[in-house]
């Protein structure tokens, strides 16, 4: 009775029920579509016996290269900034308290909510505006994997942040106390007791970025310029067009990255209660 | 713990008047507290520069646009202020798409909280290392790739796809879903569910059981305890899960892109066809604010329900 219902009572099982209907709905889809996308017949749906021919296809295709060697350039550049600003105003949130530190905090919450073809306009009308006003001094700015990049860390922050705060929020203050006691300095503090503990979060945190980045559609769609293709984007124009055996293969490819990715930041960022920590900070609870 | 839910743990000797505190106790503590709060800054800043550069100022400069003209051409005239983009809200056109975005963000937060709320229960109330790992499978489609798990039910879907195949050869004939608002709110439910179920979660193991059990020793009968006692200690929950589902949703551009087609087109998609082939940009903002207007109403809701229970 401790949780106010009995364990298997008709309720306690009807849950139950409803947690595995949500975990086949959340599964049965991509794994269908994984399945698929082995399959032989070039009518989608109808199975038509193993082939690796629609994977054989795509890394046939140049601008599916491309479109990948941007997606890796904008998303190793991104993370790495938003890893490091993300982690100090994290840190910064959880440890001090400062002039603009709710300011900072509401701040950091926009990007998590806010829809992404919102944040696609701002962007865009943010570069116009800035290019304007460059070019009236002489230099021509253009879109392209610059602006790209510069959008990618701005969403990134917030969610870096997040993660390397639901970390922190699971610290033994004491630790750095000790630390300090024994005469180390604040960086040396840093440098030696707190980012060692805080470090799987910043990996964790570092991944998420890549993921994300390597994700976006909407945003980079707006301050994509002309060649600066990501693989997301050039993935959602063939989609707009239709159901194709090679997207089925190439989403089970970029599939398979992305949960890899996810897996593995919550790999490094494992243990008790970390999960829930990180529950907690998504909502901002 | 956030500044929203926690006023109470700043100590008010936190922000002192400038100066009064250095000459009161002018000691090795107080210098490190300055330095301390100097350091916090200085660690801040950067994310707060970005930030406001990216998210805060172009903010404005949206709002600036929706009074712009547009040119014979397409380009956008920043002179001439007027309301034409905001009159043109009114058209039925937009007020039809407006309407039908608005019913379908919300009855997909309707069908994610009642899922959602006895699938966080259930994970919530199990051992901790059963939980952990129940949790673990939420947070691998929260985060992994939006757009492909879009097209699996776009492929799904399809008239070619594995379901019609499937009910045909069953005989049971052919399903039409894709194309139609319920195609897209099935898309939103699939996008968005795991946004709902992990605020819940955070509520529902945060909260004291020991009052559940109060409830029922005062003859509370199951359903009247969870009325009293468990609906209103999760409800920050329940208000956070609705933002976070029900904001995405009414601004959503691929769900309804992949799954809506032409004829269920929501203010996402018509955002950023102002953009792209319509090039009107200042009607575009104009939609943009009506989003963030409706955004920061959310807000206030969550922040306004939230701060009753305290």
């Amino acid at each position: 009775m401790r949780f106010g219902i009995r364990p298997g009572s008709t309720l306690e099982r009807a849950m139950a029920g409803n947690a595995w209907f949500v975990y086949a709905f959340f599964y049965a889809p991509i794994i269908t579509l994984v399945i698929f996308s082995f399959n032989a017949s070039s009518r989608v749906g109808i199975w038509g016996g193993l082939s690796t021919t629609w994977y054989a296809n795509i890394f046939r295709n140049p601008e599916v290269w491309d479109a990948l060697k941007n997606s890796l350039v904008v998303a190793a550049v991104s993370t790495v900034v938003s890893t490091i600003i993300g982690t100090a105003a994290a840190l910064a949130i959880d440890r001090y308290r400062f002039r603009g530190d709710r300011a900072l905090d509401g701040i950091l919450y926009l990007p998590i909510i806010i829809p992404d073809v919102t944040m696609a306009v701002m962007m865009l009308l943010f570069f116009a505006r800035i290019f304007a006003f460059v070019d009236s001094f002489g230099p021509r700015l253009s879109l392209g994997l610059g602006t790209i990049a510069l959008s990618h860390i701005a969403f990134n922050i917030s969610f870096v942040a997040v993660v390397v705060r639901a970390r922190l929020g699971q610290l033994d203050r004491s630790l750095e106390e000790a630390a300090r006691d024994l005469y180390a300095g604040p960086w040396e503090t840093f440098r030696r007791v707190t980012l060692p503990l805080i470090m799987p979060g910043v990996l964790g945190g570092a991944l998420l970025a890549l993921t994300l980045s390597l994700d976006d559609v909407v945003v980079t769609a707006f301050v994509a310029g002309p060649g600066s293709t990501t693989l997301p984007v050039y993935v959602f124009g063939l989609v707009r067009r239709g159901v194709s055996p090679e997207i089925n293969a190439l989403s089970t490819v970029m599939l398979v990255a992305s949960i890899a990715l996810v897996a593995g930041s919550l790999l490094v960022q494992r243990g008790p209660g970390r999960t829930s920590e990180l529950a907690h900070e998504i909502t901002h609870e | 713990m956030t500044s929203t839910l926690a006023p109470e743990d700043e100590a008010p000797e936190e922000r002192p008047p400038e100066g009064t505190e250095v000459i009161a106790h002018e000691g090795l503590e107080a210098r490190a507290a300055i330095a301390e709060r100097r350091r916090g800054f200085f660690l801040g800043l950067p994310a707060m520069v970005y930030l406001t550069l990216l998210f805060v100022f172009p903010f404005f400069i949206v709002g600036v646009y929706s009074f712009a003209t547009r040119s014979a051409t397409g380009s956008t005239r920043l002179s001439d202020w007027n309301i034409d983009s905001y009159v043109k809200l009114f058209d039925p056109l937009v007020v039809g798409i407006v309407w039908r975005s608005f019913w379908i963000a919300l009855l997909t937060t309707v069908i994610c909280l009642v899922v959602a709320y006895p699938f966080a229960y259930y994970i919530a109330t199990r051992s901790r290392a059963t939980r952990n790992v129940l949790l673990v499978f939420v947070m691998i489609p929260f985060w992994s790739n939006f757009l492909i798990r879009t097209y699996a039910w776009r492929f799904l879907l399809g008239s070619d796809g594995p379901i019609a195949q499937a009910s045909e050869a069953l005989g049971l004939g052919t399903i039409r879903v894709l194309f139609t608002p319920v195609a897209v709110a099935i898309g939103l439910i699939y996008g968005f569910l795991p946004f709902m179920i992990l605020p819940l979660y955070a509520a529902i193991e945060r909260m004291d059981w020991r009052l559940v059990e109060a409830a029922r020793d005062l003859y509370a009968d199951g359903w009247t305890a969870f009325r009293k006692v468990t609906l209103p200690l999760t409800k920050s929950g329940i208000l956070a899960g609705s933002l976070l589902v029900f904001v995405p949703s009414f601004g959503a551009y691929v769900t309804p892109e992949i799954l809506g087609g032409a004829k269920t087109v929501m203010l996402g998609s018509y955002v950023v066809r102002q953009f792209q082939q319509a090039r009107n940009w200042p009607f575009g903002s104009a939609l943009s604010i009506v989003i963030m207007v409706i955004m920061l109403a959310a807000l206030v809701a969550r922040q306004r329900g939230g701060a009753k229970e305290l």
